[in-house]
């Protein structure tokens, strides 16, 4: 139980600007809309995993995010790698939710798709970045008015005090059609951020 | 670490706007799907059990609560404010309050919905069923596919360990709308009569709705009659496919495995399976491959799909509260709409409301996204 924790690393994404542990690792400076700047810096960064472009936004927000963080693990997909996956934002799923309604408004114009349909849901994201690491781990989305420090600390310390996990990739990867941010942290028994509430809200800030 | 219990519960579906009343209907094998013949959802009639908004806004207007609802809120409301009465649980900072739900009011995305395009926002649906009823913390919105409801349970249970909470209420909902039912249709997976889960001849899904709601306490002075104890519960992704369950039932082994552990009880001691049972030719089969690979084949089984239709975000819950009553009654409750097994392994499926003893059962569900969650309970002893 009294088993420290640390936040070993932790990325984010916004501004047209991707940073490890604080490090800026991607920027562009064109004015770039969000796929597009997603796109050229997943690009950048030579990950072959041709379906990230089948993929929703907030998947390719949650997905690249994810991988500038696990990719440094070096995860054997053969062996167990316990590592929970607890995700929140604002918006749900809501860019792609407006493009299947806007698929079925108009009954003369009506191509409802599965492809498209299968987005609707803020933790296929989760389901995305399981199969890319093979991670039969623990899931939970939640959707919180604004980045919540306190239920995901908790959260997250219940995961690894009950050894449901080993490991906890957590935070808030949002995505509302216009508007990104992604931040989020790997917790672990590694580290020198001590995993509290106030370190959580003062990376979120930075 | 406390014994957290599953307590004071309600169920607002087509089979009823309390969970005696849609027990006895289970009981009675009477189920709340039906043929719906609704162009504004749509072209083809469907299978579906929806709940009657009339007996809705009336029974909601007893309640004396103002305010501009949507359809889904005045479920959740109606739901959960029973539940609060019953609980006499005064609402203070020690009090949470979990929501679940895939969907939300996403019919507010119709451009002819008289509702703002803001109430889309599940957290918004938040902030609207924690002021309508008091609570004082923000809620916790689940939105996890299909195992939102029973996964909301073990959070409940895991944030009253941390010490969050002493007490946290949750309350389920999705609706039918023209969203959910195109999105399945154009998976192909709905079928055109009432769903047959592990039959030979089922034929795909119905969808339907309700709203759940349930009390997860730690406090002994709390539990109704039929209350159970949190045993264990654990989730676990596939790894697999975002639209399709594992072939070889991979999440859904863990899952259960991983509430094994923590309960300390053997597999033996399970009475009663609790499943997911959509009646897709994916799902059922992974089941019961899952189910065999625990060695799970003999306990008695039932989907409860044939009743409500598939409930998306609220089915988990809805399914463990009917669960809780089986305990309660020591009955087992017939797997609406099957016949003759069309799986590839043995399930001992319930085909008859059945007297029988049971201290412990088992819920399990499945969702897109690769998501899979176990939850035992048992009585209270």
């Amino acid at each position: 139980m009294n088993t420290k924790y640390y936040i070993k690393s932790f990325c984010q994404i916004k501004d047209n600007k991707i940073s490890l542990n604080k490090s800026v690792i991607y920027k562009n400076e064109d004015t770039l809309d969000f796929l597009d700047f997603i796109k050229t810096a997943y690009r950048s960064f030579e990950i072959n995993y041709p379906k990230f472009f089948k993929m929703d936004g907030l998947s390719k927000l949650a997905f690249l995010a994810s991988e500038v963080l696990l990719s440094r693990e070096k995860i054997n997909t053969e062996e167990e790698n316990n590592i929970a996956i607890v995700f929140s934002n604002k918006s749900s799923s809501l860019d792609t939710d407006k493009k299947h309604q806007e698929s079925i408004q108009d009954k003369d114009n009506y191509y409802p798709s599965p492809a498209v349909f299968v987005y609707t849901l803020p933790n296929i994201c989760i389901g995305e970045i399981s199969i890319k690491y093979k991670l039969h781990s623990e899931n939970s989305f939640f959707i919180f008015d604004s980045f919540n420090a306190e239920y995901l600390l908790e959260y997250t310390k219940s995961l690894l005090s009950t050894n449901k996990a080993k490991e906890v990739l957590c935070g808030w990867v949002e995505f509302n059609g216009i508007e990104y941010e992604a931040f989020l942290y790997l917790v672990s028994k590694e580290g020198t951020i001590a995993h509290t509430k106030q370190e959580i809200i003062k990376l979120y800030n930075t | 670490m406390n014994k957290i219990y599953a307590s004071y519960n309600n169920i607002i579906s087509s089979l009823g706007f309390d969970s005696e009343i849609v027990v006895q209907n289970i009981q009675d094998k009477n189920s709340g799907l039906q043929l719906i013949e609704d162009k504004a959802i749509l072209s083809q009639p469907f299978y579906s059990s929806i709940i009657n908004s009339k007996d809705l806004y009336a029974n909601f207007k007893t309640l004396g609560i103002e305010g501009d609802f949507t359809r889904l809120e005045h479920m959740m409301i109606s739901s959960l404010s029973k539940v609060i009465g019953e609980a006499k649980i005064p609402i203070n900072n020690r009090v949470g309050l979990i929501i679940s739900t895939t969907k939300g009011n996403v019919d507010v995305l119709d451009k002819n919905s008289r509702f703002s395009k803001e109430r889309a926002y599940l957290s918004v649906l938040g902030r609207v069923i924690k002021e309508a009823l008091g609570f004082k913390k923000e809620a916790i919105v689940v939105s996890n596919a299909c195992v939102s409801g029973v996964l909301s349970i073990a959070i409940a249970k895991r944030y009253i360990n941390q010490g969050v909470y002493d007490n946290v209420f949750i309350v389920s909902g999705d609706i039918v709308t023209e969203f959910i039912i195109t999105g399945f249709n154009s998976f192909q997976a709905l079928s055109n009569e009432p769903c047959k889960p592990y039959d030979k001849n089922r034929s795909g899904v119905n969808i339907g709705e309700v709203a759940a709601s349930i009390l997860v306490t730690k406090d002994t002075n709390a539990l109704s009659k039929e209350a159970v104890v949190v045993l264990g519960e654990g989730s676990s992704n596939d790894a697999n496919h975002i639209s399709g369950p594992s072939r070889t039932g991979e999440g859904l082994c863990r899952s259960v495995k991983s509430a094994i552990k923590e309960s300390n009880i053997t597999f033996n001691d399970i009475d009663y399976i609790s499943a997911h049972g959509t009646a897709t030719l994916f799902n059922d089969e992974t089941e019961a491959i899952a189910f065999n690979r625990l060695g799970l084949n003999k306990v008695p089984l039932n989907s409860l799909k044939g009743y409500f239709g598939h409930t998306l975000g609220a089915s988990g819950l809805v399914e463990t509260i009917v669960g809780m009553h089986s305990l309660q009654n020591n009955t087992l409750y017939t797997s609406l709409g099957f016949s003759e097994l069309g799986v590839s392994k043995p399930l001992n499926i319930i085909t008859e409301t059945t007297s029988r003893k049971l201290d412990t059962f088992l819920k399990t569900a499945s969702g897109f996204g690769g998501c899979n969650t176990a939850v035992l309970f048992q009585k209270v002893k």
